[in-house]
C-alpha cells in the first residue's frame, strides 16, 4: 500500500550493504500460483451481476411476449424502446422532446444542489468549529431532516407558489441536511495532532480552520455531496408533481394519467440511468479532489 | 543565549465527577542549547503531559515554563513538535508539508520553497519533494515530520515518541538521523520514549519518570550520543559494557517505580 521506494539512508551514515550477501540470480517461480484463504463475500461479483440483469431482461421479454401479463401493466421491452424514440422526437403527450424534459430536470436538481453546496457546507463547518453555530443550527436541521419532502411540500407551495422557486427550494432542502451533516462530521474527524501541529508552526485560529480543518473535512464533504445529489433526484419527482409542465418527473406522472405504461417505464429508466451517471461523475471528481481518502 | 526552564510544574486534570488526576508533580528541568533531554517512563507517568505543557497544547496548574525569559502560554513556532502519528497534511505534497509553517507566517513562495528543500535534503528526502505523503513509507513520513519541525527553525524540538510506530530497523536509522540533526543544529531537544535503549542512545540528559503522580525519579548524564557522533557506529556504542550496564540499571529503576506491573 505504501512505500514505493526503499527507506532513504540517513545522511550516508550507514554504507549501503548491497552485495554483501548476494543471493545470486533470482529463482524462477515454480508450481501453481495461489491466493490467500478467502473471507466471506470475497471476490468479484461483476459476472453474476451481468447474468442477473440479462436474466431479468429476458424474463421481461418472455413474460410479455407469452402474454403472462397484460400490456397495460407491463408493456414489452420493444415498446419501451419505441417510446424512447417517440419521446426523443417529442411524439408523446405534451409534445415536448425528451431532451427538454431532461434539461429542465437537470437545471432544477443542479440549481438546488449548487445552492446547497454553497450554503450547507459553510453551515456544517461552522457547526463543527463553533459552539454557537452548532447551538443555533442543530435544532432546525435535526427537526426537518427526517421529514419526508412530500410532508412539507404543501407548505412550500403555500409560501412560494407553484413556479420554479418552490421546486428548487424543495430539492434544496432535501440536499441541505445531508450535506451540512457531512461537513460537520468531517470537521469533527480532524486529527487533533494536525491542528496542534499547525498551531505549533505559528498558524492562527482562522488559518487552522482554512488550511487544516476544511481540507481534512473534504473527504466527508464529498461523501455528503454524493448523498445529497441522490436525495435531490429522489425529491425531483415530488417537486415536479406541483403544476410542472415539463421535466422527467412530470413526464412520468403525465404518462401515468394516460396509462402510457411504456412511457412511465422509459422515464423511470432514464431517471435511474442519469442518477447513476451522476454518481459515477461524483466518484470521478472525488478521486481527483481527495486522492488521500482512506489512505492515511 | 536561549534557555528553557521548567520550574515546579504541576498538572491536575479535572476528571469527571469532581475527581482530579494529579498528572505531574513538581517537575523541574532546565535545557540549554545542545541539550538532548529524553523523558523515559511507562505509560501514565506524565511524559506526554509534560511535552504538551512545553508545546503549549495544555495549561498547567502550578509552576511555570519559561523560554528565553518569556512564559509559555500557548503553542508557538519557537517550539517545533514532532508527533507520534506523523500528523502531516495528506492534501499537501511532501515539500508543501515542510513549508506549511513558513506559509502560515507569510514567507514568500520562493523563500519558503528554498528552506523546505534544504530541510528535506537534511533528512535525505530531497528526491521525494513532490510525492504525496500517503505514498511514502512510515519512516519517510516521520522524516518529513522532522523536516517540517526544523523548517520553522525552532529553538526547541519537542518529540513525542516519534519512532514509536516504526519497525525496529527503520527506528534505528532515524535515531541516528535525529542525533546528526541535533549535533548539526545544536538546538534544545526534548524527546519522549518508552524504549530504554533509545533513551540511552540519544540522551545527554535522561530523566526517568514514574507515575501517580508523574514526577522525575532519576536523572542521568549520558554521552552515548556524542560517542556515536564521533565514531558513527551505532552498534559499537550500543554493545558497549557501560551501555548495557546502564540499560539494566534504568530498567530496574522503571520497574521499581511501577509496582503494579508484573514484569
Amino acid at each position: 500500500m505504501k512505500a514505493p521506494e526503499a527507506e532513504a539512508g540517513p545522511l550516508a551514515v550507514r554504507p549501503p550493504e548491497a552485495g554483501s550477501s548476494s543471493p545470486g540470480p533470482a529463482p524462477v517461480a515454480a508450481g501453481r500460483t495461489v491466493s490467500g484463504y478467502s473471507v466471506p463475500g470475497e471476490g468479484s461479483s461483476t459476472l453474476i451481476s451481468v447474468v442477473t440483469v440479462i436474466g431479468l431482461l429476458a424474463l421481461w421479454w418472455i413474460g410479455t411476449h407469452l402474454g403472462w401479463i397484460r400490456d397495460l401493466f407491463l408493456p414489452t421491452p420493444e415498446k419501451v424502446v419505441t417510446s424512447f424514440g417517440d419521446a426523443w422526437k417529442g411524439d408523446i403527450q405534451g409534445g415536448r422532446p425528451l431532451l427538454e424534459h431532461f434539461w429542465w430536470s437537470l437545471v432544477r436538481v443542479f440549481a438546488a444542489f449548487l445552492l446547497a453546496v454553497v450554503t450547507a457546507i459553510p453551515v456544517g463547518i461552522a457547526m463543527g468549529v463553533s459552539r454557537i453555530a452548532r447551538g443555533i443550527f442543530d435544532p432546525p436541521i435535526e427537526f426537518y431532516r427526517p421529514l419526508p419532502p412530500l410532508a412539507y411540500l404543501p407548505l412550500i407551495v403555500i409560501w412560494f407558489g407553484i413556479d420554479e422557486t418552490a421546486k428548487i427550494i424543495l430539492i434544496y432542502l432535501a440536499c441541505f441536511a445531508p450535506l451540512a451533516m457531512a461537513a460537520r462530521a468531517g470537521v469533527r474527524g480532524v486529527m487533533i495532532e494536525q491542528i496542534n501541529a499547525a498551531y505549533s508552526m505559528g498558524a492562527s485560529k482562522w488559518q487552522v480552520i482554512w488550511h487544516v480543518v476544511i481540507p481534512a473535512a473534504m473527504p466527508e464533504i464529498f461523501t455528503g455531496m454524493r448523498i445529497a445529489i441522490g436525495f435531490g433526484w429522489t425529491t425531483l419527482v415530488a417537486a415536479e408533481m406541483v403544476a410542472a409542465t415539463v421535466g422527467l418527473g412530470q413526464m412520468v406522472l403525465n404518462a401515468s394519467n394516460f396509462l402510457r405504461t411504456d412511457v412511465v417505464i422509459m422515464g423511470i429508466v432514464v431517471i435511474g440511468v442519469v442518477a447513476y451517471l451522476f454518481d459515477l461523475l461524483m466518484r470521478w471528481v472525488e478521486q481527483r479532489a481527495v486522492p488521500w481518502k482512506g489512505r492515511v | 543565549m536561549s534557555k528553557l526552564e521548567i520550574r515546579h510544574l504541576s498538572v491536575n486534570y479535572a476528571g469527571r465527577g469532581g475527581r482530579t488526576t494529579h498528572a505531574l508533580h513538581d517537575v523541574n528541568l532546565a535545557l540549554d542549547p545542545g541539550d538532548f533531554v529524553v523523558a523515559l517512563g511507562a505509560s501514565g507517568c506524565g511524559k506526554t503531559t509534560l511535552l504538551s505543557c512545553i508545546a503549549g497544547f495544555m495549561e498547567y496548574s502550578d509552576g511555570e515554563i519559561v523560554l528565553d525569559g518569556k512564559r509559555v502560554t500557548g503553542p508557538g513556532s519557537e517550539r517545533g513538535v514532532v508527533f507520534q502519528k506523523h500528523a502531516l497534511m495528506p492534501w499537501l505534497s511532501v515539500v508543501q508539508n515542510v513549508e506549511f509553517g513558513l506559509r502560515m507566517r507569510g514567507v514568500d513562495r520562493p523563500g519558503r520553497r528554498r528552506i523546505a528543500l534544504d530541510k528535506l535534503a537534511h533528512v535525505g528526502l530531497e528526491k521525494f519533494a513532490d510525492y504525496p505523503i500517503y505514498q511514502i513509507s512510515g519512516g519517510m513520513q516521520q522524516r518529513v515530520g522532522l523536516a517540517r519541525a526544523l523548517a520553522s527553525d525552532p529553538e526547541v524540538m519537542l518529540m513525542d515518541e516519534p519512532l514509536g510506530a516504526l519497525d525496529a530497523l527503520t527506528r534505528e536509522q532515524i535515531q541516528e538521523l535525529i542525533l546528526l540533526l541535533w549535533w548539526e543544529t545544536r538546538k534544545m531537544f526534548f524527546f519522549i520514549t518508552h524504549s530504554v535503549e533509545e533513551a540511552l542512545f540519544l540522551a545527554t540528559d535522561l530523566i526517568v519518570m514514574t507515575p501517580s503522580p508523574g514526577r522525575i525519579a532519576h536523572r542521568y548524564k549520558l554521552e552515548f550520543g556524542r560517542r556515536f557522533i564521533a565514531c558513527k557506529d551505532a552498534r559499537a556504542v550500543k554493545a558497549d559494557h557501560e551501555f548495557i550496564r546502564l540499560r539494566e540499571e534504568v530498567l530496574h529503576v522503571i520497574h521499581a517505580g511501577t509496582p503494579e506491573v508484573a514484569a
